[in-house]
This record gives structure tokens, C-alpha cells and sequence, in this order.
């Protein structure tokens, strides 16, 4: 069986491993490197479950191998956080309730994350659209959007805030 | 769901990418934004012992107009294309068509190459590569060609490339004054493949008569599919809601779709009807917003 | 101590469990790891109903990193191939000679590492014979029709026969009445489909001779039981730790087989072993929801008054009754679908019936079963509405159980604890502008366009017990709480239900905080780990507010009773001289002479008085005296395209009454989640098996959960009617919208079409089955 060496940028530290070319950049994340934020929710790219940013783009990470990233930057849920202060992506799911299980939420928080780099004051139909790639069975979503909106508010406002990844 | 193991290549030119392919032969399949093959992979849909990763080749991303044509180069992604305002401006259809591929998260890596690539008749970009009459630059070990769109699309999942070859490119003529594009898809939810979908392409006249019709359909044949008879109807007429319920009849009748859990047939033939006559009419106004 | 420092309850606090989710460190399952931990894989049937002749497991086990293979006759010799299902039937664990639905586990696979598992699975040879499916029941009932369950004594596929309410005198009022209305209804199967699917990491540890199971289970207490009985291993050597559970819904209530496989396992290797589904795994084999055929008439005056319903169910069970329900309550609370209407007789009758289907019949976000009963009776009140030319509001208060009816002992047995039906509809309507709406759709109706209004006016019954009816397996379905005040007044409390995302260790923390007057924050919830946690029989069918919320009180009302002792005692008064006022134990006429209760904690442990124990703790294990009755008014508004077929919900209102609301935050977020997974079932999802039993639907592509584009953006408003015999008034609600929802939408679409002769559609409302609909009409663009 063939490994091959990769090196890797995870929330800002730089991992080398070798791995199977099969092998997902989620159970990298997860069963290598022991990020188990990121999680997995179906077999057909449809849940979002596992979504990171990938060189600054929300990709779900079940979809792509782990080879493929080699040399790039990525960032979980578990880089959102900086110097303890909460993104406010982060603080908006806390403040606005929106999550409940919390399985779909680092995902979530991930799209919701590139989302308001490229756009600071999203519509409700433009968040909508954006998260259409995440699946949450617990919260009717009205929440994610009112918590996305909190942070947009908040980012607007000038907290200060990394752009991960990127 | 795991996939087979494989063996990996990353390559950084098309050069060496067609050498590759060329050795390995059909054993070896492009990797390119993955969102197709993966999943297929993942439920061993697909078992290649080797995986070519075009990713890393440079410049090949590129959205240009030039010499009359717009140039998406292969491995240009969906949400590129979607936020291009060049595609937004003068190729309005793309722009349609991007925005309803798969979700967000898919969009951000698959490539409108690998669409095409893929010779899915789900797939939403070969209707609209029909409906413009694009062409298709495939790079091969004896060098470049160019191969119509009419002939690119082969069977369900067969296409006109050929294993050593592979997608560089897609032409598309930039439109002429008065003319006006349109894609519709009607689908269950988002991420779901079209139930039925329509692009249309719509170029008139000063007299405000039809002088060039392209209609592609989506996922109501066994491949992409062209309704010829009713771009012939379009032709030489005035747009009126009438030719153009004429025109939607004669595309809904050229589809032979299958049924399944989208619906029986005959209820996708109908939806192509509908979105046909509602691409039509947003063509028609786009093309004298054109003018 | 004030309320805005105690954050009791009905105060929106922020949930205390937020903080390790948002940062990625929630700990679900498959996060579990531990040294030397093996990966199991599952080998499923491709065939709905077949013989097996033979499994080859040589290839696989010949191949690097695999370490077993297990098949049903190994498990058979360790009298482990069967278990017991939670409604006394059996299940197959792993098939010895046959396989009776597609998916079914085969064989399991045990090697080093996930990708191992994976391709070994492929590499199990496996022979079938294959034999007729049988995937209609009523197919399945005619006396030829293959046998699923050759097995049991009886040679039918009868399961059984359940029945409620008074027969005799409903078909009196039937013959009576001067209208009769009658239709089939059919609730499909479908499937909870919480993002995170089941699974478990199994350890049995030879050292200390103790079994450790971490599963994705919605009632650990119970699954503890159901291991003991099926092992032989002695309950307190199991300990079951239910972590962060990504989503249950009811389908994490069953045991599954894969659980007892991966336990079987790790006796035999001594090794961890970790079992993870897929999604296809989980949608194709784990317990499926609903699958009710329904045959129901209403009994009704001319001038619209309800006079008596009659139900006929025929209940698809799948190849074993693996539902979840009470018991003696084989066919769930189905028999509460005389609704929130007053009538004067009803009789139920519910069959069940074997297929060659994945086993279940467990909840799906709702209690058992009246989701069911709920849709029932909905349509057929509209139905009855559209047969005598009535407003389907109107039809309502007509009928409706009035506030001074309660309690109200429904002709099925029920007794309703409180409600005030007419103020909710009335709210909603008031709120949606219902007659505005009328006269829109009036307008749009004679420009041909198609918009419907829909209402529903559901009764939910929520919180067994009490044990004198309920139990599973025998275990009677109290819960439980207990609560421990440390000397600086932090205090832990452990409760015997479970969550996975309705946010229990914030609203018990409310609870106790409300009670002790303990600010919210000095507050710890402990749930699902039988080791530490008392009995609870788990979290399902809105049951945790209602029992373990009750058990709460309780017992923080019993460390009040023994902290005003102490306070007493510190004060130098006598007990009764003291009040519990604005948190605090004071003297009566002198307000100011007061203890906290942080102050009487520290006493408790330093300072207490003579001849009373010290310490400060308390536990309560509840049995309601009844179950709580929710209700609520919905209404929804949809708009349907006339060249598509589509139906989208333009607006939808949901009135809920829920009784005392601890976190107005949690129970909205509820109540937008309940809609979303009550619109699910009714425009979207359905499991659909092909002729051979092949299920179609067995991925998220085809199997359709609701993005954020088609769902709307739900408003939501409130009445408050509290429970009269629950200690805090509360009911339960994160299922009510579940089950309000469908109707509403169903008889919004149907009211779009009825100017057309339209009168029921069956769910799940597709715009092809709309589109048919309007061509039969005429009316298709
Ligand atoms: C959940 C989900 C929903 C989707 N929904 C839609 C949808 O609604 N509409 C739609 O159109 N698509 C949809 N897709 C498919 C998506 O658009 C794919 O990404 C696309 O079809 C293929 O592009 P890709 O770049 O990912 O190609 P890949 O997956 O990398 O490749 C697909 C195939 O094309 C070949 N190939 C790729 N590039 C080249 C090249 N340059 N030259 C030669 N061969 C090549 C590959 O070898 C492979 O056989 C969906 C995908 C997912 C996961
Ligand atoms: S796990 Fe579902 S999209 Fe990746
Ligand atoms: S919070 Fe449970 S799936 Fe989104």
C-alpha cells in the first residue's frame, strides 16, 4: 500500500504525517490529528457536517482526500477561537441559540464563517442560500440566520478578528 | 463509506498530465474538483487504481473573453464562475446555471471541466453548453482539438474524450447584440439533480426576429439533449407567448425521461415544458434588456 | 438574592452546555477513542427476504489488519443471535439462516482500523436464496402470503390486535348520525435521521471485570437493563455512558444490533471496539417511524357537531416490533386522536403486521404515536368542514373541548389536564389575519391562482407515567432526580434522563436555581452515565420536563424543607416563624432577618443544628399522577405553481401552549425545530422500497431533509394554560410542532385545490403528486 508525505496547516500550525492517498481529509482531521470538531454526517456530500475552510473556502472535508490539501491552509472549528476570545460567529450561535445538538454547528459556523468575509451584511435570503450546503435537523434554522446576523452586527461593529486560514 | 485504495499523482502541467494518462490508460482518472468522482469512489461506484490530481496545474482557471469566444479554462470552479461579473454581465445563463449546481460547499470545488467532463445528463452544465453552442478543447498525446458540443456528450457518463485526453478548456461564442440567455431548473430541494431543467438562447434581429434558438435540456434523457425541433420552430419568428408555448410543447416532446423518485415521466416532460416556456420568456426579456 | 442574579425560571438563559459545542469540543461517540481500540463494519443483506447458504468469511480474514469475522451461528452458540425488542417480541442480532429485510446485519467484521473494516466487509462472501418479499400488509395478512416469522408459534403475520374506546356505543352514534364522512389516510415510513447516525465504542476490561458502553442512546438506564437480561453480565458490572448525542428524535431509543455485536466483541477481544453507521447504514436498517395505514370515519350532526369517530390502523411493524412504546401500549398513544374536540363516542382499532421491512414503529421528534392520531383527526375535521360547506375555523370552536371541561375524560380514556382551545385559535387567528387571508385567496382564486390556508388545532399527550400504565419491559416509567448542595452553595444535580439538544443542563439548572434561589451559574447538571446518574427511564416523547423536570422540584422543594430547619436554627427562630420569600428563607414581618441559601449550605456542613442530619441533599424519584396534555393552533399559508406542482409555504404561525415555560429561548428553538422536522415528512421526506424491497431511499440524495432555502422562517407566539398537577405547571414541548405541523400544511395544500373537488392528499405532498392532481383538475399550466 502506497503512503505518501504531506505537510499541513491546521489552525495555524504545520502538521506532517504520512498517509493513504484513500484517505479523507476528515478522518485526517478527526482520527490523526485528533480535531474531532469537524464531524461526519452522511456518505453523499450532502450534510455539511464536516465542513472546514480550505485555503480560505468552506469545502466539506469527507470529499476531499487528504493528499490533496498537502502544502495548505486549514481551519476547523477549533481555530475559531483566538487568544481566548470567541469568533463572533461563535459568540452569535451561543447568544442566539443557535444550536441544539451541536452536531451540525461546527460546520455550520464554518460556512458561516467564509460567508461573512466575502460578504459583511448578508440578507436573510443571502444566508439562507449560503448555509443550503449544511443540514441541521435540530433547529428550523431561524436561529442560525438571527446567530449569523449577530455576528455580521458584531464583525461590522469592529471586533477584532482574525481571518483564519486564509 | 470508504473508498478503494488507488495510487496518487499530482501533476503540474497539462503536458505532464497527458503523459500520465497516456501510460496508465484507462486504469487512471483525472481528479479534478472531485465532487462527482469522490462519492462515487466512496460507495466503490468507481475503483481506479490511479488518481491524476490536475489541481495543482497552473493557470488553469482562467475566465476570459477573447477573439470573440469566452474562455473558461477546466478547472475554473462553480462558485468562480457564479461570482464572475463578466459571466454576470454578458453570459447571464452561466451565472444561472452556476448558482443552482449542488450547494455552496459543493460549488467551491467543482469544476465546470469536470462537469461537462463527468457526462452526466444530470448535470446542469451541458444543457447550457448546448443551448450555446460552446465548444470543447481536449489535449491529447497527439496534441489539441476542438470538439463541438454536439458532439461531446456520447451516452450517460460517456463523452467524446477519449482516456489519454484531457479537458483543457470551454469556448463559448460571445453573444451578439439583442440576444439573451436563461437557465431554469426545477428541483426537490437544494443539492438535489433537476427534476427537469432548461437552458435557452435566444439572439434576435433588428425586426426583432428570431435568428438563433438554442435549447438544451437537463436530465430528461439518457444524455444531455438538444431540442433541435423546437430551436427550428423558433427561428425566423417574432417571439410571441404563443410560439413559445409552441416552442416548450415541441422541447418537452423531444425528452425521454425516466421515471423514479423525482416522478413518473410524463410529470418531468411536463415541468420541461414549464421551465422551458419560463427560460424562454426570461431569454427573450434579457435579450431585449440587450439591445 | 435577586431573580435577575438567580436567572430562574422563564428567564432565556443562554445554555450552559454552548460553550464546548461552539469551540468543536463536544464529545459524540465516534470522538471516543482508546488505546488498542478495534473498528467494527457491518456486512448487510442485499436482499429484502431471503434464505442463507453460506457464508465464506476465509478471504476476509485472510486479509492484513482483520481480526474476526462474527456471524449469527457464532452468536447463536453464546445464545446471543437473538435479542428481546423493547415491545416483547425478538430481533435478530445476527441472522443464522435467513435475513427477512434489505440491510439486515449479516456478519460483522473486526479489524484495526475503519478502512480495514471497510474493505474486509467487501470481501465476506455471502450465498442467499432468495424468497418472496412481502411489503404490503395487507398483502402480508391474506392467508397465503409468505411467512416473515416462521419463528413465533403463531403462523400469521399478524402481530396483534389493540383496541380503545367503547365500541358499542360508537356504532350506535354512527348509525344515528346524520352525516358520515370516511377516508384512508396512509402515513408513510419515514425516518428521524438525526445528523449524527448510531453507534458505540464497547470496552470490557478484564482488569476490573466491568463492561463500558458508550452509545448514542436516547435512555441509557434502560439500555443497561436490556444488556444485562440479554448477557447475563450483572447490571453493575455494565455501565452505559450516553455522551453528547448528536440528534435522537426517537430513533436512538431501540437497541440496535450492532451494539450487542460490538459488546459480544469486546468479551470475546478484550479490546475496545468502536462501531460507527454510515448514513446509509442508518437510513436503510435503524428503526423507521410511522407506516400507518388508516382507515377513519367521523360521525357528525348537520349543523357541524361531532358526534363520534372510528379508526381502523393497519400498522406496518417490519420484520420485527421493534417500536418503543409503554408496553401495554402497543400501538403508542394513538387512541388520544379524538383530538381537542368533544364527542360523545369513539372506538379505535389497530393491527399490527409483519413485512419484510426494517423493523420499528419508534417516534420520530414526537410521542409515540400521536403524530399519527393528531394527522387523523385534523384531516377529518377538514374533511367534515368541506362535506357541509363550513370554515374549518369555524368547525373547530364549534367542537373544541371548552376551558371549563377540564379535566376532561376523553371517550377513549384520556383525561386532558388543562387547556383553553378557543383562546389559542383565536390568537392565531387574530394574529395571521384570517379573514384577510380568505378574502385574498377569494381574489386569487378567480385569477385562477392556487393559495390555501390551513389550520390545525392539535392536542398533544406528553410525560408518561404514570407507572400505574406505563412501563417498558416491566420498568415503570417514573424519573428521577437528585441533588447534591456543596458547602459553598455550587450544587450538582444528576437526572435520570438524557439529552441530545433540548439543552437539559440549562433548563433542570433553571429549575433548581428557580427553587433554591442559587444563581444559575453555581449550578451543574450531570446526565448520561448510569454509573453516576439515578434511574431514569430516558429521554423521548416530550417526557423529561414533565417527569424528570417534576423530580427536580421535588426534590430542591425537599432541601428547602431541611434548609429552613438550619435557617431556623442560624436565625434562633423557630421554623415556622419563617417564609421562603425572593430567594431567601425570612422572618415573617421582619424581612430583613434573612439566610440564603449559600449561607444555609454552609451551615448545613459546619453549623447545623442538633439532632438533624448534616449535609444538604436530596433526590426524588417521580411518578406523575398524569400525563400533560400541550396544545396549540397552527396555521400555514401556501402558495402552489401551477406549472410545477410545487407547494411553498408562504407563512406559517404556530400558537404553542406548553404550560409554565422554564427558558422562553430553548422552547422556541423547539418549537422552530419541531416545525422543520413536522413540514419534513409532509413535503419531503418518504422511504420508498422498490418491488423487490430494495429501499430507494437510502442516502441524503434521495432521502430529503429540508435545507435552510425550503424552509421558511417560522413565526412563533404563545398561550400559557399551566399544568394543574405538575409541581412547576410545565407540560413539554419539543414534539408539539412535530405533530401540529403536518396537518396544518396538508390542509393548507387541500384547501388550495378544494374549490376543485379536492379532499385529502396523502403526505409526503411531492409537486408530483400536486401536478397529477391539477392535470386530473384541469388546471395545470
Ligand atoms: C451533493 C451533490 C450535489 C450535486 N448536484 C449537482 C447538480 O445539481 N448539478 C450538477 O451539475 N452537478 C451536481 N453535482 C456534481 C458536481 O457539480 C460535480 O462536481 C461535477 O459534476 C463534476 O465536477 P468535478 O470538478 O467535481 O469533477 P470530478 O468529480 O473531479 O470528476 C468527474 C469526472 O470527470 C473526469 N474529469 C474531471 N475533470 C476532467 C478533465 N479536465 N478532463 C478529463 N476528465 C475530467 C473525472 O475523471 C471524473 O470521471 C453535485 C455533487 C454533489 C456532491
Ligand atoms: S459528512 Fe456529510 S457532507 Fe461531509
Ligand atoms: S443542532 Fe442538531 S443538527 Fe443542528
Amino acid at each position: 500500500m502506497e503512503t505518501l508525505p504531506i505537510q499541513v496547516t491546521v489552525n495555524s500550525r504545520t502538521y506532517t504525517a504520512e498517509v493513504e492517498p484513500r484517505l479523507l481529509l476528515v478522518h485526517f482531521l478527526r482520527d490523526v490529528l485528533n480535531l474531532t470538531g469537524t464531524h461526519i454526517g452522511c456518505d453523499t456530500t450532502s450534510c455539511g457536517a464536516c465542513t472546514v475552510l480550505w485555503n480560505g473556502r468552506p469545502v466539506k472535508s469527507c470529499t476531499v482526500f487528504a493528499v490533496q490539501v498537502d502544502g495548505g491552509e486549514i481551519l476547523t472549528v477549533e481555530g475559531l477561537e483566538r487568544d481566548g476570545q470567541l469568533h463572533p460567529v461563535q459568540e452569535g450561535f451561543w447568544e442566539e441559540h443557535g444550536l441544539q445538538c451541536g452536531f451540525c454547528t461546527p460546520g455550520m459556523m464554518m460556512t458561516a464563517v467564509a460567508l461573512l468575509n466575502e460578504n459583511p451584511d448578508p440578507t436573510e435570503e443571502e444566508i439562507r442560500k449560503a448555509i443550503s450546503g449544511n443540514l441541521c435537523r435540530c433547529t428550523g434554522y431561524v436561529n442560525i440566520v438571527k446567530a449569523i446576523q449577530y455576528a455580521a452586527r458584531k464583525l461590522r461593529e469592529g471586533a477584532t478578528v482574525h481571518v483564519g486560514g486564509a | 463509506m470508504i473508498p478503494g485504495p488507488f495510487r496518487y499523482r499530482r501533476v503540474r502541467s497539462v503536458d505532464e498530465a497527458v503523459a500520465l494518462l497516456s501510460q496508465l490508460g484507462t486504469d487512471a482518472k483525472v481528479l479534478s474538483g472531485g465532487q462527482s468522482l469522490i462519492p462515487m469512489m466512496k460507495f466503490r461506484l468507481a475503483e481506479p487504481s490511479y488518481l491524476i490530481d490536475i489541481n495543482p496545474i497552473p493557470g488553469l482557471d482562467f475566465i476570459e473573453e477573447r477573439d470573440g469566444m469566452l474562455r473558461l479554462g477546466a478547472l475554473v470552479r462553480e462558485s468562480t464562475l457564479e461570482r464572475s461579473s463578466l459571466v454576470r454581465q454578458r453570459y447571464p445563463i452561466l451565472h444561472d446555471t452556476a448558482e443552482v449546481i449542488a450547494d455552496p460547499l459543493v460549488r467551491n470545488l467543482a469544476t465546470v471541466g469536470g462537469n461537462l467532463a463527468h457526462g452526466d445528463p444530470a448535470n446542469d452544465h451541458p444543457a447550457t453548453m448546448l443551448a450555446l453552442r460552446a465548444q470543447v478543447v481536449a489535449r491529447g498525446p497527439n496534441g489539441e482539438r476542438v470538439i463541438p458540443i454536439d458532439d461531446f456528450f456520447v451516452d450517460t457518463f460517456v463523452t467524446a474524450l477519449q482516456p489519454d485526453e484531457l479537458l483543457t478548456e470551454i469556448r463559448i461564442p460571445a453573444p451578439p447584440p439583442r440576444s439573451g440567455g436563461a437557465y431554469l431548473k426545477f428541483e426537490r430541494k437544494v443539492g438535489d439533480y433537476a427534476i427537469a431543467a432548461a437552458a435557452v438562447f435566444l439572439a434576435l434581429d433588428e425586426a426583432r426576429r428570431i435568428t438563433q434558438a438554442g435549447i438544451g435540456l437537463t436530465n430528461l434523457a439518457y444524455k444531455p439533449l438538444r431540442a433541435v425541433d423546437a430551436e427550428r420552430a423558433l427561428l425566423g419568428q417574432q417571439p410571441s407567448e404563443e410560439l413559445f408555448r409552441h416552442a416548450a410543447e415541441l422541447a418537452a416532446q423531444a425528452t425521454d425521461p425516466v421515471s423514479d423518485l423525482r416522478g413518473p415521466a410524463d410529470y418531468k416532460r411536463a415541468v420541461a415544458r414549464t421551465m422551458t416556456l419560463r427560460a424562454l420568456r426570461r431569454a427573450l426579456e434579457r435579450a431585449q434588456a440587450n439591445a | 438574592m435577586t431573580a435577575t442574579a438567580v436567572r430562574g425560571i422563564g428567564v432565556p438563559v443562554k445554555r450552559k452546555e454552548d460553550p464546548r459545542f461552539i469551540r468543536g469540543k463536544g464529545t459524540y461517540v465516534d470522538d471516543i477513542k482508546l488505546p488498542g481500540m478495534l473498528f467494527m463494519d457491518i456486512v448487510r443483506s442485499p436482499y429484502a427476504h431471503a434464505r442463507i447458504k453460506r457464508i465464506d468469511v476465509s478471504k476476509a480474514l485472510a486479509m492484513p489488519g482483520v481480526i474476526d469475522v462474527i456471524t449469527g451461528e457464532e452468536l447463536a452458540k453464546a445464545n446471543l443471535a437473538w435479542m428481546p425488542t423493547l415491545m416483547g417480541d425478538r430481533q435478530m442480532v445476527l441472522p443464522t439462516d435467513r435475513v427477512v429485510y434489505y440491510a439486515q446485519e449479516v456478519a460483522a467484521v473486526i479489524a484495526t482500523d475503519r478502512y480495514t473494516a471497510a474493505d474486509a466487509v467487501l470481501a465476506v462472501e455471502v450465498e442467499y436464496e432468495p424468497l418472496p418479499p412481502v411489503l404490503n400488509p395487507f398483502e402480508a395478512l391474506k392467508p397465503d402470503a409468505p411467512l416473515v416469522r416462521p419463528d413465533r408459534e403463531q403462523k400469521s403475520n399478524h402481530i396483534w390486535h389493540w383496541e380503545a374506546g367503547d365500541k358499542e356505543k360508537t356504532d350506535r352514534v354512527f348509525q344515528e348520525a346524520e352525516v358520515v364522512v370516511a377516508q384512508d389516510l396512509y402515513i408513510p415510513r419515514i425516518h428521524v435521521a438525526s445528523i449524527e447516525t448510531c453507534g458505540c465504542v464497547a470496552n470490557y476490561d478484564p482488569a476490573t471485570d466491568k463492561l463500558t458502553i458508550w452509545m448514542t442512546s436516547q435512555a441509557p438506564h434502560a439500555h443497561r437493563t436490556v444488556f444485562s437480561l440479554v448477557t447475563g453480565i450483572p447490571e453493575h458490572k455494565i455501565r452505559i455512558i450516553s455522551p453528547d448525542i448528536g440528534g435522537g428524535f426517537g430513533g436512538k431509543v431501540p437497541v440496535y444490533p450492532g451494539y450487542v455485536i460490538a459488546t459480544y466483541a469486546t468479551l470475546k477481544h478484550k479490546k475496545p471496539i468502536k462501531w460507527i453507521e454510515d448514513r446509509s447504514e442508518n437510513l436503510q436498517a435503524d428503526s423507521f417511524a410511522r407506516d400507518y395505514h388508516i382507515h377513519a370515519e367521523l360521525a357528525a350532526t348537520r349543523d357541524g357537531k361531532i358526534r363520534g369517530l372510528r379508526v381502523h390502523v393497519v400498522a406496518d411493524h417490519g420484520a420485527f416490533d421493534a417500536a418503543a412504546n409503554p408496553s401495554r401500549f402497543p400501538a403508542g398513544l394513538f387512541s388520544v386522536c379524538t383530538g381537542s374536540y368533544d364527542m360523545e363516542a369513539a372506538h379505535i382499532q389497530v393491527d399490527g403486521v409483519y413485512t419484510t421491512k426494517p423493523p420499528g414503529g419508534v417516534a420520530y421528534r414526537c410521542s409515540f404515536r400521536v403524530t399519527e392520531a393528531v394527522h387523523t383527526i385534523e384531516r377529518m375535521v377538514d374533511i367534515l368542514a368541506d362535506e357541509l360547506g363550513m370554515d374549518p375555523a369555524e368547525i373547530r370552536f364549534k367542537n373544541f373541548i371548552q376551558p371549563h371541561q377540564f379535566p376532561y375524560k376523553s371517550p377513549t380514556g384520556w383525561e386532558y389536564d388543562s387547556g383553553n382551545y378557543p383562546a389559542a385559535l383565536q390568537k392565531a387567528l387574530d394574529m395571521i389575519g384570517y379573514q384577510e387571508l380568505r378574502r385574498e385567496q377569494a381574489e386569487r382564486r378567480a385569477r385562477g391562482e392556487l393559495m390555501g390556508i390551513g389550520i390545525s388545532t392539535f392536542t398533544e399527550i406528553v410525560g408518561a407515567g404514570p407507572s400505574h400504565t406505563f412501563d417498558i419491559l416491566g420498568i415503570k416509567m417514573f424519573d428521577s432526580a437528585e441533588i447534591r448542595v456543596h458547602p459553598t452553595g455550587a450544587v450538582i444535580v444528576r437526572i435520570g434522563v438524557q439529552t441530545q439538544g433540548q439543552g437539559h443542563e440549562t433548563t433542570f439548572a433553571q429549575i433548581v436555581a428557580e427553587e433554591l434561589g442559587i444563581p444559575v451559574e453555581y449550578i451543574t447538571v450531570e446526565h448520561g452515565d448510569t454509573d453516576t446518574a439515578p434511574y431514569g427511564l430516558g429521554t423521548y416523547a416530550s417526557r423529561s420536563t414533565p417527569t424528570a423536570g417534576a423530580a427536580t422540584a421535588v426534590a430542591a422543594r425537599k432541601i428547602r424543607e431541611k434548609a429552613r430547619l438550619i435557617a431556623a436554627h442560624l436565625l434562633e427562630v423557630s421554623p415556622d416563624d419563617l417564609e421562603w420569600k425572593d430567594y431567601a428563607f425570612r422572618v415573617k414581618g421582619a424581612p430583613d432577618r434573612y439566610k440564603t441559601m449559600q449561607e444555609i449550605a454552609f451551615a448545613a456542613y459546619t453549623n447545623f443544628p442538633l439532632g438533624l442530619e448534616p449535609g444538604l441533599e436530596a433526590e426524588c424519584y417521580y411518578d406523575p399522577p398524569n400525563l400533560t396534555f400541550p396544545f396549540g393552533a397552527y396555521v400555514c399559508v401556501v402558495d402552489i405553481d401551477r406549472g410545477t406542482g410545487q407547494v411553498k409555504i408562504r407563512e406559517f404561525l404556530a400558537v404553542d401552549d406548553c404550560g409554565t415555560i422554564i427558558n422562553p429561548m430553548i422552547v422556541e428553538g423547539q418549537i422552530h425545530g419541531g416545525l422543520t422536522m413536522g413540514m419534513a415528512p409532509a413535503l419531503f421526506e418518504e422511504i420508498v422500497y422498490d418491488e423487490n424491497g430494495t429501499m430507494l431511499t437510502g442516502t441524503f440524495m434521495d432521502y430529503l431533509l429540508p435545507t435552510a432555502v425550503e424552509t421558511p422562517h417560522w413565526k412563533t407566539a404563545k398561550t400559557v394554560t399551566p399544568s394543574p398537577h405538575h409541581p412547576l405547571g410545565a407540560k413539554g414541548v419539543g414534539e408539539s410542532p412535530t405533530i401540529g405541523a403536518p396537518p396544518a400544511i396538508v390542509n393548507a395544500v387541500v384547501d388550495a385545490l378544494s374549490h376543485l373537488g379536492v379532499r385529502h392528499i396523502d403526505i409526503p405532498i411531492t409537486p408530483a403528486k400536486v401536478y397529477r392532481i391539477l392535470q386530473e383538475k384541469g388546471v395545470a399550466e
